[in-house]
């Protein structure tokens, strides 16, 4: 198994600590004059997604965990596993657990492009695009007149999601919703 | 960082006009107190035995000649001059160490070391807090010993506390199969850098001298209330080390001793034994002067010219730029 030396640390590396597959938010390199230096590391843990401050002495390792991304077409779920296919032209498929899925569930679209953490070969974590764009499916009736101006009222879009729009806002139109902040963005055109 | 801008430097054009400057300064006040400016080699073919620095080792082939290292510090070279009767001299350096980067690191980077003939570490302390504080504009530094210092922020006294109970201080960071490869002076190191480090210097600058002899590297050792302590002095600016100084090791005997017991724990630690450097061994034999040197980091040293908390930003170009 690959594992990184402090020489190696980094923002970004995916290591085991404790047996729970991390990624590194912050090395910090300390050393008083002349003596032993030391990494002051920021990490986060991907299982439980805690954040945890080690230190480690120049010279300790860490073992390289087998995490990595990549995109997945999402297909459907049969209630119990959402199902991502490849998008690298192998079709080969991966089942997620409500656990890996989490909040991303309110904003899978069949035939969207997600971001799925693999762990030793398994879905760890999905991730979905930073913009989506969802149709209205409920929301109060739309109000003619002048677009700029203020207010807002929920909409319900095709995910499940509930996202506050514009009062003019109608059912069956298309939005484009920021996912980092569940925020309204634009009306799509042609949706 | 993003592809489009990593050519770029990551100091701002202010930060490398206060670079020149700062050396200007340099220059003047060694001119002033007629300190002769010298250059030696930052490449050549000894490292140093230091456990804790590591060099940069350079596949060099010239006249019969194969491998050497970029220095970590002029000393050894500084010191054969002053062997050789310089009398007083100063240098600007790039000086390298392996392993090295963070917000107050970088595996390349300037140091002002100066060796004053007939100093001792106490009038050499005065030099250095004219420097700094002549740039700075600072109020001058006061003399704290290392045992006050960890007796203040780590509440352990270096000299008395058992190993045991030294190693129980460390849990705090440390794993007990991490504490259980740190030696002695590993515990205290983490200490300083931890509880003691971030506290120095803030109020006014702050010489910490008195290191336990274990921590002398190349400094006299006297006895002081019982204890061996060496000669040798670091000075804090609002938390951030910035030189670290000798009242310097004249006697050769003694000097060979410290490089073999160096490469002892090299060995313990699994690092491989240095070469010692004979020729630096045979400046010492032959006389080294009475004196005192110091070695300064002028790209801290801007740091806090400049209010900065990050190395990058009084580098043109940092490691990952270089």
């Amino acid at each position: 198994m690959a594992s990184y030396s402090t020489n190696e640390f980094r923002g970004g590396l995916k290591v085991l600590l404790d047996g729970d597959p991390c990624i590194m938010l912050e090395n910090e390199f300390v050393k008083p004059g002349k003596g032993q230096a030391f990494n002051r590391v920021r990490l986060r843990n991907l299982m439980t997604n805690r954040v945890w401050d080690r230190t480690f002495k120049s010279g300790e390792s860490l073992e390289a965990a087998d995490v990595i991304d990549q995109d997945m077409e999402y297909l459907y779920t049969d209630g119990e596993f959402w199902h991502f296919m490849l998008t690298d032209g192998s079709f080969e498929q991966y089942p997620a657990d409500a656990k890996a899925v989490g909040d991303t569930v309110k904003w899978l679209k069949e035939q969207d492009v997600y971001t799925v953490t693999l762990y030793n070969g398994a879905p760890l974590t999905v991730t979905p695009p930073n913009f989506v764009e969802l149709e209205v499916v409920d929301t109060d009736p739309g109000m003619k007149g002048d677009t700029a101006q203020g207010g807002s009222k929920p909409a319900t879009l095709s995910t499940g999601a509930v996202v506050n729009v514009p009062l003019f806002i109608t059912i069956g139109e298309v939005l484009k919703v920021d996912t980092r902040s569940g925020d309204y963005v634009s009306r799509v055109k042609g949706g | 960082m993003t592809e489009e801008s990593a050519w770029r430097p990551s100091a701002s054009p202010a930060a490398l006009k206060s670079r020149a400057q700062q050396l200007a300064f340099a220059r003047g006040f060694f001119a002033e107190r007629e300190v002769l400016e010298v250059e030696t080699p930052v490449l050549a073919q000894h490292g140093v035995t230091d456990v804790n620095l590591d060099g940069v080792a350079a596949d060099v082939s010239a006249a019969g000649r194969e491998g050497g290292w970029l220095q970590t510090s002029p000393e050894y070279h500084m010191k054969r001059l002053l062997a050789a009767g310089s009398g007083s001299i100063y240098q600007v350096s790039k000086v390298f160490r392996n392993g090295e980067r963070g917000r107050r690191h970088n595996p390349e980077f300037s140091m002002l070391e100066w060796y004053r003939v007939g100093y001792d570490d106490t009038a050499l302390m005065a030099d250095v807090a004219d420097l700094v504080c002549g740039w700075l504009d600072c109020a001058r530094p006061v003399q704290v010993s290392y045992r006050d210092a960890m007796l203040a922020w780590a509440k352990v006294d270096p000299f008395e506390i058992s190993d045991e109970d030294l190693r129980r201080c460390c849990e705090q960071w440390l794993e007990p199969d991490q504490i259980a490869e740190l030696d002695r002076d590993g515990c205290l190191d983490l200490l300083m850098s931890f509880s003691v480090e971030p506290n120095l210097g803030r109020d006014s600058p702050e010489f910490i001298v008195g290191y336990p002899a274990s921590q002398a590297a190349l400094a006299r050792v006297s006895v002081v209330d019982g204890h061996p302590v060496a000669h040798r002095f670091e000075l804090y600016v609002d938390g951030l080390e910035l030189c670290n100084g000798y009242w310097e090791l004249v006697d050769a005997s003694e000097q060979r001793r410290r490089f073999e017991a160096d490469n002892r724990l090299r060995q313990q630690s699994g690092k491989p034994d240095m070469a010692l450097d004979e020729a630096f061994l045979d400046a010492v034999e032959t006389g080294l002067p009475d004196c005192a040197g110091v070695a300064l980091g002028l790209d801290r040293l801007l740091m806090l010219k400049l209010g900065t908390r990050d190395i990058a930003e009084v580098l043109a170009f940092p490691f990952e730029r270089a």
